[in-house]
């Protein structure tokens, strides 16, 4: 089934973009669960979910309401002070698990700042994740325990080192790849642009998965683009899908046709997940101030957790016990992760030089030593780190 | 352990980097139970109005302030009596890494502490009044920075600690002194007046040269008195005088406030405004209402003198579409709306608000009264979502419920006019070539002359005093 509704976001102009996005090979959107819940065909894509058994379709729902509601705990735990700041990933949740969830574990993870539900998905302590959004540490877990960088907040900045580490696997000779997560308003960043140079002209196993959520904080994507994003990544001689970011089942499929051809050497794949953020673009913005509602009750109506909930009504797979195993997950989760946040411990004032360069370095040991020397002064060295934060 | 405890929840940084937020509302009472993560209050920051949820689970003890009140970022806004591990706080764990001392973590949320006492003691600054004491006790490689430790002279350290002053191992004579400190008004002011401030003794904190500083220090000898009032008017807006109350009341422009000034001033000075006024005699659309009220078709509706105007614009706009429009400056196009939102403006708690509703001209007047009435309910209950408050295409607004006859109002921002309706009221007027006492009203409308002519405008205000004088008409222009 191919349609092409998702629509370009942003409402304030009148006039109608569509036209202009029919250029080139034209990328439709890809769907194989429509809002309503129906399981639609599409002959190219089948084949790549056609193992996706019952059992498997419940877990993914599973991963959806679960990630959905260490969002929703995360930002009510920065209304109440214990998280400086969160960015909300509603209304993502199917691009972010369909993506995750077709990696293998030696494939390399760059996300963007809103990649909890791939931290989560992935297996990154739930403690870790909210580490970094407490400001308790400049980055929240070890990359390497889960092949999973740490979140990039300078937008899109992530492309170019996915780019570098996807060079160093064909290096190695791996059959392993890399997926690099940014957002619409990344592409229209240098480095974005340049990464994609780099990864198509060297061919390297790289997913460029590009979620379309339409605002750039404040900033529609219709301003940044005037052609599907999709098209941006033909335009640097990469295969291009647009694809659903809605439909979790959809997204896997598009993820895994990518991820194969990275690995038989195809190089970078370029993927548009059309999703939409309806929420904030970080608890500190207030989105009312220049969109539209009615855009968002559009959305809504296109829930990614509500058509997968459908489906499996329709299956008759949505039992009582079903529900209530996926409540009883998501509670628990949910405590699990307000426990850890409240009850992590400061850090110690000297811990900002840890992490810094993985060699010793004669020049921070030296400011080490300084900073040491001047906490020794005070009465109370941990006071003194308060004190001097709070001015 | 089932003990309860008394927990206060202090007003994060809702924001990023903000200082105080205003409490909107209270969504819960003293007494009541809630759950973790229930919606307590509404906040509006300078940002966003945001929903509280609670922190913990348990009883409300205290309220500590009120709606409309603008609160600090820190201070404790609710009290909650918590079972020992209510609200899914590991209680045990927290105290367990709690540092032993009294130390009151500054909790991430919070932003910066603005005042605090009892402040680590930080190196002296050198004044040009304290002289630094610089003692090259060290010839060799920058590495040493040893600290040398020396007893306090001056300077505003409440404790008797000692202050810490790192030695600078380069030569005395490069060593630069800091300019004498002072603000960037006070350093003007002693330019001006040809003062060099390092002939000034600042007296303020830490040695803080102010104003009065160098006034005193340029003493007797002609200040003169014409740059002197000025500086002081500018600098301190008038209090209010003490012992005699307080004779005006300075309230931060903000919030709704704040939007509905920026709109108001956008729109009166980009579009040109006419205003055109129609009196009529509506005594036989009083009538109307007054037997529709009493038939059964309408029976449970809220019919009013609005209901009839409403469904009489859109009537009228039919015929003058024009009226129905939007200039859309950033394209150079003018937009024509072949639907009508139509906006009402309405006082609610937050300020004026002018909720719409979508594509009116489709309704029946049954239905545009339903419409009406939960319009203005919602908006009365402040309840009115951004969905209701965008996209409208033009607006009427009742100044006749406060008594009113006629205005010129001003343009919702992106429409081209706006109708305000007077009172009903009993006057002598003609009727039938005789004085007679009839319901009169007054209209009143303000249209974006960049788009609508007066011949429209007029036009559209005629077809609807017409229909409202006569209802009948509404058969010969349906």
């Amino acid at each position: 089934m191919v349609t092409d509704d998702a629509g370009q976001g942003g409402t304030t102009a009148g006039r109608d973009n569509k036209t202009g996005h029919q250029g080139g090979a034209g990328h439709n959107l890809v769907q194989l669960i429509t809002p309503a819940g129906e399981r639609v065909s599409h002959p190219e894509y089948d084949p790549w979910v056609r193992d996706v058994s019952d059992e498997q379709l419940c877990s993914l729902y599973e991963d959806l309401v679960v990630v959905r509601r260490i969002d929703q705990e995360a930002t009510a735990l920065q209304r109440q002070g214990e998280l400086g700041l969160w960015p909300p990933l509603l209304g993502q949740e199917a691009s972010q698990v369909g993506s995750v969830r077709s990696l293998r574990d030696d494939d390399f993870i760059f996300p963007s700042y809103r990649e909890n539900g791939v931290a989560y998905c992935r297996g990154v302590d739930l403690t870790d994740i909210l580490r970094v959004w407490r400001g308790n540490a400049s980055g929240g877990w070890d990359p390497y325990t889960v092949n999973m960088a740490i979140p990039q907040i300078v937008i899109g900045a992530q492309t170019l080192h996915a780019t570098g580490y996807a060079m160093g696997i064909q290096n190695d000779g791996a059959d392993s790849a890399a997926i690099v997560y940014f957002g619409d308003g990344a592409t229209s960043k240098g480095d974005v642009n340049e990464a994609m140079v780099f990864a198509a002209s060297y061919q390297v196993p790289l997913v460029f998965f590009c979620q379309n959520n339409h605002w750039a904080i404040s900033e529609p994507v219709r301003l940044q683009s005037h052609t599907h994003l999709a098209e941006r990544g033909t335009g640097f001689g990469m295969p291009s899908m647009r694809v659903d970011g809605n439909d979790v089942l959809a997204v896997m499929a598009a993820t895994r046709v990518a991820l194969d051809r990275a690995r038989r050497g195809g190089g970078p794949t370029f993927i548009e997940a059309v999703t939409y953020r309806m929420g904030p673009h970080t608890t500190a913005d207030d989105p009312t101030r220049y969109r539209d509602a009615n855009e968002l009750e559009d959305w809504a109506a296109k829930d990614p957790i509500g058509r997968v909930h459908a489906l499996l009504d329709r299956k008759g797979l949505f039992t009582e016990e079903f529900e209530s195993s996926v409540r009883t997950k998501a509670d628990s989760v949910a405590r699990e992760l307000r426990a850890g946040c409240v009850g992590m411990p400061d850090p110690e004032p000297l811990d900002v030089f840890k992490h810094v360069y993985s060699t010793p370095n004669s020049w921070l040991d030296r400011q080490q030593d300084h900073y040491s020397r001047y906490l020794a002064s005070f009465g109370d060295p941990a006071g003194a780190i308060t004190e001097e934060g709070a001015r | 352990m089932t003990a309860t405890m008394i927990k206060e929840f202090r007003l994060p940084d809702l924001g990023e980097g903000l200082t105080e937020s205003e409490i909107v509302s209270w969504k819960v009472n003293v007494g009541d139970t809630v759950s973790l993560n229930q919606i307590i209050a509404e906040v509006e920051t300078a940002k966003a109005v945001v929903e509280l949820p609670s922190p913990f689970a348990g009883v409300i003890t205290a309220l500590h302030e009120q709606p409309g009140t603008v609160v600090e970022v820190g201070k404790p806004i609710v009290s909650f009596e918590v079972e020992g591990d209510a609200g899914g706080q590991p209680a045990a764990a927290a105290e367990s890494v709690a540092p032993p001392a009294k130390r009151e973590p500054n909790l991430v949320g919070y932003g910066a502490v603005v005042e605090s006492t009892g402040r680590p003691v930080r190196r002296q600054r050198n004044f040009a009044a304290a002289p630094p004491v610089v003692e090259p006790v060290e010839t060799g490689p920058v590495e040493t920075g040893r600290p040398v430790v020396e007893p306090v002279e001056t300077g505003p350290v409440e404790t008797g600690r000692p202050v810490v002053e790192p030695v600078e191992t380069r030569p005395v004579e490069t060593t630069t002194d800091e300019r004498p400190r002072s603000t960037p008004p006070v350093r003007k002011l002693a330019k001006d007046l040809g003062v060099a401030l390092e002939d000034v003794r600042g007296t303020g904190p830490g040695g803080l040269i102010t104003r009065d500083d160098v006034r005193n220090f340029v003493g007797g000898e002609g200040l003169p008195a014409a740059s002197e009032e000025p500086v002081a008017a500018a600098g301190q807006p008038q209090r209010a005088v003490p012992g005699q109350g307080e004779r005006e009341t300075r309230t931060p422009i903000k919030g709704v406030r704040k939007l509905t000034a920026a709109a108001m001033v956008s729109s009166a000075f980009t579009a040109p405004h006419v205003t055109e006024f129609l009196t009529v005699d509506v005594t036989p659309a009083m009538e109307l209402l007054a037997r529709l009220k009493s038939g059964k078709a309408f029976a449970g509706l809220k019919l009013t003198p609005l209901t009839l105007v409403a469904k009489a614009a859109l009537l009228a706009l039919r015929h003058n579409p024009t009226l129905n429009s939007r200039w859309d400056e950033d394209s150079q196009e003018i937009v024509q709306f072949n639907y009508v939102n139509l906006g009402i403006a309405a006082a609610t708690p937050r300020g004026l608000m002018v909720p719409n509703i979508k594509e009116a001209d489709r309704l029946t007047l049954a239905e545009l009264s339903a419409a009406l009435t939960e319009l203005t309910e919602t908006a009365r209950a402040g309840k009115t979502g951004p969905a209701d408050l965008t996209g409208g295409t033009i607006s009427i607004t009742n100044i006749g419920v406060f008594g009113i006859d006629a205005g010129t109002p001003i343009l919702n921002p992106g429409e081209a006019a706006i109708l305000a309706m007077g009172a009903v009221r009993k006057m002598p007027w003609e009727y039938q070539d005789q004085i007679a006492l009839r319901q009169v009203m007054t209209l009143s409308l303000s249209f974006d002359h960049r788009l609508v002519d007066g011949e429209q405008g007029s036009r559209f205000l005629a077809d609807l005093g017409a229909l409202l004088a006569d209802p009948g008409m509404a058969l010969a222009m349906a």
